[in-house]
């Protein structure tokens, strides 16, 4: 049984493979091209390939007014969302995208209502408002196997959970398995993933905020994507300094993993206020509305993790470390948590979806 | 007094009527001419549905001495010009067919420029990968591009500004009637060019052209082309040009809207079947040419079919070797359901199903889609079906209902060579400049070819934008 969105994206969709002028724009549209018909599957595959560029949107002669009144980013984005909680690992996580933004604030504000809490009522409320000198200052406000144990357990939860969504996306949208893991399909979709390919446009870029052409959204996501990613390195090298060399933190700010996550934290926090404050000015019509809750609270997430780290490698000598840390180690927790509740996803989906482009390709030519 | 009209200057430079590709060459051309030109646009349509056909189109047809990285190879100008004679059987004015082609070359480098960006040609276009540039987005992308383009350069651009009337004196123009917002008001200009497309949805006009089969007609393209400038010049003792029943006109999608169906309302399934009129007689060879070729010849001939309708019938042997069609074909196990379907009589179609049938060749091994193989009905059958005539027999069978679905018209302002608008006494409007549609029956006077409705607007466009500029 199709969803009204699944059937307006059937509609759609035909419309489109009859006309198909907006070939050149993305990846969907020459995919589509190599099908006459379209299963339900097909579609949840298309939703995830397209990235709302907008481009066939201000490009399309069936756009509102017009009575065929096609609008293919916002039925992709409403078809997305669809997917996202089709695909979940375990099924009850597919509830928490219906009020995402809500879920996502509410669990971030536990966790750092939780930080605080277990200092004030382990260390005494002083702790959180004293400076703590020297090695291992962290630690003394939260012991270090705490930290280890409730970050990891959270992390790789999540790292599996996706991985059931992977495997999930990959039988519903009825994918091809001997394809999932084929490294030549990982080379192409890597490739197009990191350069942000599709962003491009055809040299022109996307648009976004408005009806013009711009770089800027591939520009800020390019910081967002590598200042994380950069983050995630730091962390990882931390993590080998303190158990590989018995190194302890914080470190001292010249040091590499502290080099790197301020800077990537820097592009980090750069990139994702870019973003917001392009959301704040779009173009509302070639987008989802019901989707703002999901996508603004994870991109305000890591833009406050991001911001909240750099504060604390600021303040970390001061009286106002303590709290700080509660704060930076909460949002933290809530990014992990939303890692499979939140728009977190459409990294994985997204990619997944590139894989299949690139052996849909292969096949094709 | 509405605040648009406030803002107005009380004389321009330029004004240009219409907001299509030749008026928007027209008014970027004049600003590259004299960049302090006070130059404004009149467009009739709100600004969402702007551009007239032009954001319909997807390609423009023009010569080039060499391959680029979208066009597959060279395109002469003598090429070009034997090509315009075959689809308009010399039905053209060589002076003025030759202007539009001379100059249409290497007219893309001038269009990048000006933002429209291109793409190879598109999957099942590649017949004209050699000839025409293919708008990455199509048409309301370049539109969207011209637009950015002329508002940078300054034109004020007024939407929903209707051009009622042209007030001229001693052959010289003086000012434009314009309503918009409830208000009439002047427009006054040193020079103005017309560019506000045929008068192919004005149905009255039609009617009056056709006969009372236009209102049959469905309209491919905007709802706005109502041909009043064209009537005004008309009026003011212009000489036109064309045939009034001649124009660009295809069989599309009969549950096409009665406007702005564009593309996608088009079927290329006609060389694979057998069309029929109402009366279920077939009425022309379908498979006398590839369709690229013939497209445009299918519109007249479902024109002049009872109550202008026909119905085109395949198996599911071809129903994949089209493009796909935006309304699903009706569908049926048997010939005589499908002739229920689509509400026809049954005993009648299947006579003439089963009589084609009788007369495809025993071996159609040779059969090719991709081009003209010769696979032909034998003696006795009238018309004939001269190339893919392969029995229709293999069910499920499929079927379209057609109607006759016009672009734009071909009736026209006289032109000379510096765009300014013709008498009829021999005079010439000194100030009037005219291009795109409008002046289409200059080079067009029956047929078409892909892409060369483009040409003509944006070269007379560049052209009367920079005379005008000159006057």
């Amino acid at each position: 049984m199709s969803s009204e969105v699944m059937k307006e994206a059937h509609r759609c969709t035909t419309i489109c493979n009859a006309c198909r002028y907006c070939e050149g724009f993305c990846a969907v549209f020459p995919v589509m091209e190599m099908r006459r018909k379209f299963t339900d599957p097909e579609l949840k595959y298309f939703a995830n390939l397209c990235h709302n560029c907008r481009g066939c949107y201000y490009a399309c002669q069936y756009a509102p007014p017009h009575e065929f009144d096609l609008n293919y980013p916002e039925v992709m984005a409403k078809l997305r969302k669809e997917t996202y909680q089709e695909f979940a690992w375990p099924g009850c996580v597919s509830k928490l995208f219906k009020n995402n933004g809500l879920y996502i604030f509410a669990m971030t504000t536990l966790a750092i209502f939780l930080f605080i809490a277990g200092t004030m009522l382990f260390k005494g409320p002083q702790a959180l408002f004293t400076a703590v000198p020297g090695a291992e200052a962290f630690y003394k406000i939260i012991p270090y196997w705490l930290m280890c144990v409730i970050f990891m357990a959270v992390f790789f939860f999540s790292l599996y959970a996706l991985y059931r969504g992977v495997k999930n996306m990959w039988r519903i949208t009825e994918s091809k398995p001997e394809e999932l893991w084929k490294l030549s399909n990982h080379i192409q979709a890597m490739k197009d993933a990191f350069t942000l390919r599709y962003l491009e446009g055809n040299g022109d870029g996307c648009n976004y905020p408005d009806d013009k052409f711009s770089m800027i959204r591939r520009k800020f996501h390019h910081f967002t994507f590598y200042g994380f990613l950069g983050c995630m390195v730091a962390t990882a090298i931390a993590f080998l300094y303190e158990h590989g060399f018995g190194i302890p933190s914080p470190f001292s700010i010249f040091s590499l993993p502290t080099f790197i996550g301020t800077v990537s934290g820097l592009a980090l926090c750069y990139g994702t206020g870019g973003l917001l404050w392009l959301k704040s000015r779009m173009d509302h019509r070639p987008y989802d509305e019901q989707s703002v809750g999901m996508d603004m609270s994870f991109t305000t997430l890591l833009f406050l993790v991001s911001l909240s780290g750099l504060l604390l490698l600021l303040f970390r000598g001061t009286s106002a470390m303590g709290l700080l840390l509660c704060v930076h180690l909460g949002l933290v927790m809530g990014f992990f948590i939303s890692m499979t509740s939140g728009k977190f996803v459409h990294i994985v989906y997204r990619y997944f979806a590139l894989v299949r482009n690139a052996y849909e390709h292969r096949e094709w030519d | 007094m509405s605040n648009s009209q406030n803002n107005l200057r009380r004389k321009y430079d330029l004004l240009v009527v219409g907001g299509g590709n030749a008026a928007l060459c027209a008014a970027i051309s004049a600003k590259h001419e004299r960049p302090n030109a006070s130059v404004i646009l009149l467009e009739s349509s709100p600004k969402d549905v702007r551009g007239g056909n032009s954001r319909h189109t997807r390609n423009i047809r023009y010569i080039h001495p060499a391959k680029n990285s979208f066009l597959t190879g060279p395109y002469t100008e003598d090429e070009c010009y034997q090509d315009l004679l075959g689809v308009t059987k010399g039905n053209t004015i060589e002076k003025m067919a030759r202007l539009v082609i001379r100059e249409s070359n290497n007219v893309g480098d001038w269009m990048m420029e000006q933002g429209v960006r291109f793409q190879p040609a598109m999957k099942g276009t590649l017949h004209l990968s050699r000839t025409n540039g293919f708008f990455l987005g199509g048409g309301k992308a370049l539109i969207n591009a011209y637009y950015a383009t002329a508002e940078k350069l300054g034109v004020e651009i007024l939407y929903e500004a209707e051009a009622l009337d042209l007030e001229i004196e001693n052959d010289t123009f003086k000012s434009c009637t314009v309503k918009m917002e409830g208000e009439t008001f002047r427009i006054e200009a040193n020079a103005v060019v017309l560019a506000s497309g045929g008068y192919q949805a004005n149905t009255e006009w039609l009617k009056n052209s056709w006969g009372p089969q236009a209102a049959n007609f469905l309209v491919r393209g905007t709802p706005y082309d109502k041909g009043r400038m064209l009537k005004v010049m008309m009026d003011h003792g212009c000489k036109t040009l064309g045939d009034p029943t001649q124009g660009h006109m295809v069989a599309i999608d009969g549950r096409a809207p009665k406007f702005d169906g564009g593309i996608c309302t088009r079927l290329d399934c006609v060389p694979f079947g057998v069309a029929v009129n109402k009366d279920c007689k077939r009425f022309y060879n379908e498979g006398e040419e590839i369709w690229p070729k013939r497209y445009a010849i299918w519109g007249r001939l479902v024109a002049g079919q009872p109550d202008q309708v026909a119905y085109i019938v395949i198996d599911s042997k071809a129903i994949n070797l089209f493009m796909p069609s935006v309304f699903p074909p009706f569908e049926a196990n048997t010939i005589e359901d499908l002739a229920g379907e689509l509400g026809i009589d049954p005993a009648g179609l299947k006579a003439t199903v089963d009589e084609f049938n009788a007369h495809c060749p025993s071996d159609t091994s040779k059969f090719n889609s991709g081009d003209k193989d010769g696979v032909a009905t034998v003696e006795g059958l009238e018309p004939p079906k001269t190339n893919w005539a392969r029995p229709i027999d293999t069910p499920p069978f499929y079927g379209y209902m057609l109607r006759p679905g016009i672009t734009f018209s071909y009736l026209s302002l006289a032109l000379n060579e510096r765009m300014q608008v013709e008498k009829e006494d021999g005079g010439v409007f000194k100030n009037i400049f005219a291009a795109g549609e409008i002046t289409s029956g200059n080079v067009l006077g029956q047929g078409y070819m892909a892409g060369f409705g483009m040409t003509i607007g944006t070269v007379f466009g560049r052209r009367a934008g920079k005379e005008a500029m000159n006057v």
